[in-house]
């Protein structure tokens, strides 16, 4: 006769001001012991109903949204917003303006893997590769800063090119600043790269094969760190991908470690491609001399009526974006994000559906997440590198 | 177009193949079949939603095998007021695909759970949204929205302000939902254009208006 089992589980509320929640996550968690037998992540504690404001405001107006999406890495956010308007417009930018864009994209790049790389240290117990990150990041928020004024949700892209040009000078400072961040970079991840106590903690913990991340519609270096060689900057390249040269880096195991590497390998050949965006960035305008889609320069102003009447068209009703509609992804540090947008021939959006990566990585940490212990739990979130800016839109 | 949207003769061909392709294996559930913008898009009948999915995962022509992104968009002027919207990534061969069907208020969406794992929470959202029902999906709940929330609010019908708000309620000490006051009407600037042709009537900045007198 068969003895009777009796299985008393715990169930936990993980979040959601939990220092490992990367934000806002709730996760219903069931437990028998220490072992995670069932993940139920709550999100939407920070929804703010994006989709629908962008439907109240103008094309421009719009920009700033999307810097608040995914706070960390902003301007590849907005960067979908603009392409995806200039596609709908036929607009092409000026060449150097394509240079600034994809320098900052790349620069954010960067930014946005020293947040999520030093997170995913931390949530394994390590400190110091986060502070020292951070230094890093600070930096390339001083470049942002010297530019746009602003450190973080610079609002720097505009469709038909960039705000304002460069300050003189900042080019050769981020040259120079590429050696020193490389030997930083450098520094910090080696404290942990080959750590006893982070492999521990990270190798083959949230696993995640080929055919399960192409499932759980993983894309960006979570897909990467699965086997799956799909970058969009190469794919189906955009601005000038195309002319740069850079790898993609590429994991084999699609565990946390593989991910963490992947990351890794990703900020270097970042580097490589904001050296390029500097040895080969043309002399011109930053914006397109269309002034139906811009503002005139300031001194025209002064002189030309019909600038001014640009002028004003521009900040009072903005610009008439014909009818149609539009998928438009790009590579974020992240995954893909994609606007879905679609415009009834009127100066605001009728809808616009923004394609969130992190949506897809969380989810699927109810797979993933199952058969490890409580403590792996954090470390296959770190992994995964979601923000709930977002994910919750 | 920027020039990088433009695509190389053998994409256009590819595309074209891909079109061809559908419709000999798919014809008799496609409505319609364009590349608009250099997008390929299909319109399917509302009821071949799994059939057209299966195929369009494991054929070796197409395998789509990535659902990126369920988005639904309301036309409340149309008899089929919802059109939803999946776009779909062929990572073999390089290509998108945006498939559509066009639903009524009432009509039940085969869920594709069981096709593609991650559209679980896609159509959570669509259902939280829009209020569109998938039938088939094991917890259909709100995904994104407050607890408790009422409505849909991406219907276009539904106001920018909402119907509640949240303050917290100095006799009963807790936090509690109040019909929303706005000390300043809400300013919503037309944007029509004499200037400009065929500048149709703004139906939302309408359906907002209408909301409001209610």
């Amino acid at each position: 006769m068969s003895e009777e089992i009796k299985v008393r589980t715990t169930t936990l509320n993980f979040g959601p001001q939990h220092p490992s929640s990367h934000g806002v996550l709730r996760m219903v968690l069931e437990l028998d012991g220490e072992l995670v037998k069932r993940v139920e992540p709550h999100v939407g504690q920070l929804h703010r109903g994006t989709e629908k404001l962008i439907e109240h405001k103008t094309y421009t107006q719009n920009i700033p949204f999307f810097d608040r999406l995914d706070y960390v890495s902003p301007i590849n956010y907005e960067h979908a917003w603009v392409l995806a308007a200039e596609k709908l417009l036929q607009l092409e930018i000026p060449e150097r303006a394509k240079y600034i864009r994809v320098l900052f994209l790349e620069l954010s790049r960067i930014s946005r893997h020293l947040f999520g790389l030093g997170a995913q240290a931390m949530d394994a117990g390590a400190m110091t590769p986060m502070i020292w990150a951070f230094e890093s990041r600070e930096q390339i928020m001083e470049f942002f800063e010297a530019t746009t004024g602003a450190r973080m949700h610079t609002n720097y892209f505009r469709v038909g090119g960039v705000a304002i040009d460069l300050p003189e000078g900042l080019t050769a400072k981020i040259q120079e600043w590429t050696y020193q961040f490389e030997k930083d970079f450098k520094d910090a991840m080696d404290l942990v790269v080959d750590n006893r106590i982070f492999k521990q903690r990270s190798v083959n913990i949230g696993k995640v094969d080929k055919n399960q991340a192409l499932d759980f519609g993983f894309t960006g270096p979570n897909l990467r760190a699965a086997g799956v060689a799909w970058d969009l900057r190469k794919a189906q390249p955009y601005e000038i991908y195309d002319k740069l040269d850079f790898d993609v880096i590429v994991g084999t195991h699609g565990d946390a470690y593989d991910r963490f590497l992947v990351r890794i390998g990703e900020v270097y050949e970042s580097i490589k491609l904001i050296r390029q965006c500097i040895l080969h960035m043309p002399a011109g305008l930053v914006k397109t001399d269309n002034y139906k889609f811009t503002t005139p320069p300031r001194a025209a102003m002064k002189e030309s009526m019909e600038s001014l009447i640009h002028h004003f068209k521009f900040f009072s009703e903005g610009f008439y974006v014909p009818e149609g509609e539009v998928y438009v992804p790009v590579e974020t540090p992240t995954g893909e994000f994609g606007v879905y947008l679609v415009s009834k021939g009127k100066n605001k959006p009728y809808r616009a559906k923004l394609r969130s990566n992190g949506f897809a990585h969380l989810q699927a940490i109810k797979q993933i997440g199952v058969g490890y212990q409580l403590a792996d739990l954090s470390s296959i979130l770190g992994s995964l590198d979601v923000v709930f800016g977002e994910i919750d839109r | 177009m920027p020039s990088f949207y433009i695509p190389s003769e053998e994409k256009v061909k590819q595309l074209e193949e891909m079109q061809a392709a559908l419709q000999s294996k798919l014809g008799d559930s496609i409505v319609e079949a364009a590349i608009i913008n250099n997008e390929a898009e299909i319109t399917i009948q509302k009821e071949s939603v799994l059939k057209v999915f299966k195929e369009l995962k494991d054929n070796s022509k197409f395998l789509f095998k990535q659902l990126i992104d369920i988005a639904a968009v309301d036309y409340p002027e149309r008899d089929q007021r919802f059109e939803v919207v999946y776009l779909l990534l062929s990572l073999a061969n390089n290509l998108r695909l945006k498939v559509k069907i066009n639903i009524s208020e009432d009509f039940i969406v085969d869920s594709l759970t069981d096709i593609y794992t991650n559209s679980d929470w896609l159509e959570r959202e669509v259902y939280d949204m829009f209020g569109i029902y998938f039938g088939g999906h094991k917890d259909l709940r709100r995904i994104l929205t407050d607890f408790g929330f009422e409505g849909a609010p991406l219907r276009k019908d539904f106001p920018l302000s909402g119907f509640v708000e949240v303050e917290f309620n100095e006799e009963y000490q807790r936090v509690m939902y109040k019909p929303v006051r706005l000390t300043q009407d809400y300013r919503d600037f037309s944007s029509n254009n004499p200037w400009i042709d065929e500048v149709k009537t703004d139906t939302f900045n309408f359906l907002n208006k209408k909301a409001k007198a209610e």
